[in-house]
């Protein structure tokens, strides 16, 4: 399944963090889950949330560069080498995987977050 | 059009004339000044020992603090009776600095004008408006007898009231603009307000801008509101050395001729003082060679620049000063490198990815200068190698203007100081470490 990604530019300072949170909690916008990669100097705040757009909006205005993408939302049995197999099948269309974090690990499925270079392509190798 | 014959003369006419005026300048300044006199008693030099131009060398450099010790006329080599005008420049700090002309400085000046009006495309069919503002301040004057003298049609407009401004372009047919590049863009601003089109509903197709440093953006902006294909001039002097008039640039856009026959340039270390050869970046410095009122010897302009001898496209024979990119009171040193902000300015607006503002911090890590540069994202991505090659473009573009690593360091969109005045875009932090 293809879903909105909400991704925000943070400079490693205090405070930061905590400021793109508040913006979304001020403004009613739900987080489902998220991944935080970093270097040095900054990082790349990554959201699944209920309301991408109003999100973007809301953090723009408040001086934050961010950008919302597609992503692939893959629903996997809990069991060993099916992560691997779904890759496999994005990989042999020749679409490159840029990262991938866990969305929900609850219940008899684990659901992942997958970001290729082209999700409507992967989408459909899945399919 | 060339307008005086003196701008096409070989280097040797040039300089035999230039070794001429100088002589007697000095031999003036040395009898008629005395702050002059003791100058150059202290610095064991008479007249007489100034045989050939490179003895230029020889004489002290007058600053602008040697101007506010004599204030108001001590510099002055005439009896007051004998100046017919007298112009200031506004002191932001302290005394005004204060010129004076006499008859011949004004015809001096004129002439002058008139040169660099040409160089800029400008003849007796112009309408030119005056947006400066006139006053004491030597800009709008200068510029209003200069282009006068060539026959144009002047509208003293001055400055403000801008509506008005564009009225008088619309109604008088105005096909010349004297501005400050910022004002020239803020009336293309109005004008839009107005529901004018600059480049089409009005006539400007020659804008003569100077008093403010044009940068290549702001020529480029100018050209996107004015249109393509209005003649962009920029022109340089000050009011210590006659006002507007000293240089100007001509159509082939390589920098700016100047009058030499009236001003003899030279480039020195603006820290050691020493002279610099041809092609070498440093601070202007400029003596003129005939001036009654005024006549300033090795005036340190503070402004920094190259020169080139080499004979212009247009037909100009005389040497040319680049388009000014910085003062030397903004210069930093940088592990023995002058760096000037104008340099840093001019990367940073030509990444796309970037916005216009920036902070410049330098600090000291162990026995080396650092050099950090703070910017803004101008573009979002989702992506670390994307981020990664914006800041790789930029330091690399920034080791190919200074010669020196820097740090470039992205921020977010808004997250830099704004300035409303003169903007404090460098933090050199290491006098307090
Ligand atoms: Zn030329």
């Amino acid at each position: 399944m293809i879903k909105q990604q909400l991704s925000v530019f943070v400079e490693n300072r205090q405070g930061r963090l905590g400021k793109v949170l508040s913006v979304l909690n001020d403004n009613d916008v739900n987080i489902m889950s998220m991944s935080l990669a970093d270097t040095t100097e900054y990082g790349l705040f990554r959201l699944i949330v209920d309301k991408p757009e109003l999100g973007k909006e809301k953090l723009t205005e408040s001086g934050f560069s961010c950008i919302v993408s597609e992503v692939l939302v893959i629903k996997l049995p809990h069991e060993p080498g099916s992560l691997q197999k779904i890759l496999q099948k994005i990989t042999d269309e020749k679409i490159d995987v840029e990262y991938l974090y866990g969305l929900d690990t609850d219940g008899a499925q684990a659901s992942v977050v997958v970001k290729t270079s082209d999700p409507q392509r992967a989408a459909k190798a899945l399919s | 059009m060339i307008w005086s014959k003196e701008e096409t003369l070989s280097r040797q006419e040039m300089e035999a004339l230039q070794l001429e005026r100088l002589q007697e300048t000095v031999r003036r300044v040395y009898e008629k000044v005395p702050y002059y006199r003791n100058k150059m008693d202290e610095a064991g030099v008479k007249p007489d020992d100034v045989k050939t131009l490179a003895d230029l060398q020889k004489l002290p450099f007058t600053t602008k603090q040697d101007m506010r010790d004599s204030y108001p006329f001590g510099l002055f080599a005439v009896e007051k009776e004998k100046l017919v005008r007298i112009h200031a420049s506004s002191g932001t700090t302290g005394k005004p600095t204060v010129v004076g002309y006499t008859e011949e400085d004004l015809h001096t000046w004129t002439d002058c004008v008139s040169r660099i009006a040409c160089m800029g495309g400008a003849s007796e069919k112009d309408v030119a408006q005056i947006c400066f503002g006139y006053g004491m301040f030597t800009g709008a004057l200068g510029l209003h007898y200069g282009l006068e003298h060539i026959g144009a049609t002047i509208i003293p407009s001055s400055t403000g009231n801008s509506q008005k401004q564009i009225m008088y372009m619309q109604d008088f047919g105005t096909t010349l603009l004297v501005a400050t590049p910022s004002y020239a863009l803020r009336l293309a601003e109005v004008a839009q307000e107005m529901g004018v089109d600059p480049a089409k509903d009005l006539s400007v197709k020659i804008a003569l801008v100077g008093s403010e440093l044009l940068t290549d953006a702001m020529r480029e902006e100018m050209h996107a509101v004015w249109g393509q294909d209005i003649k962009i001039t920029s022109n340089y002097g000050m009011s210590e050395l006659m006002g507007p008039g000293v240089s100007g640039e001509c159509l082939e856009h390589c920098g700016m001729h100047i009058n030499e026959d009236y001003f003899i340039p030279e480039i020195i270390d603006s820290v050691t003082g020493e002279v610099l050869p041809a092609g070498e970046r440093g601070e202007l410095v400029i003596t003129c060679i005939k001036k009654e009122g005024l006549p300033l010897i090795r005036y340190r302009t503070k402004d920094i620049t190259r020169l080139f001898y080499e004979p212009c496209a247009c037909g100009r024979t005389t040497c040319r000063m680049e388009n000014l990119t910085g003062r030397s009171d903004d210069m930093l040193k940088i592990r023995g490198v002058n760096v000037f902000p104008s340099q840093i300015e001019e990367v940073i607006l030509s990444v796309k990815e970037l916005g216009p503002h920036y902070e410049i911090v330098v600090t000291r890590e162990g026995y080396s200068d650092m050099l950090t540069v703070r910017v803004e994202l101008n573009k979002s991505t989702d992506s670390f190698a994307e981020l990664q090659r914006i800041e790789k473009t930029t330091a690399g573009k920034l080791k190919g203007m200074l010669g020196l690593d820097a740090k470039v360091q992205l921020e977010s969109p808004s997250s830099l100081q704004r300035f409303e005045g003169k903007a404090k875009r460098v933090k050199d932090l290491r006098k307090q470490q």
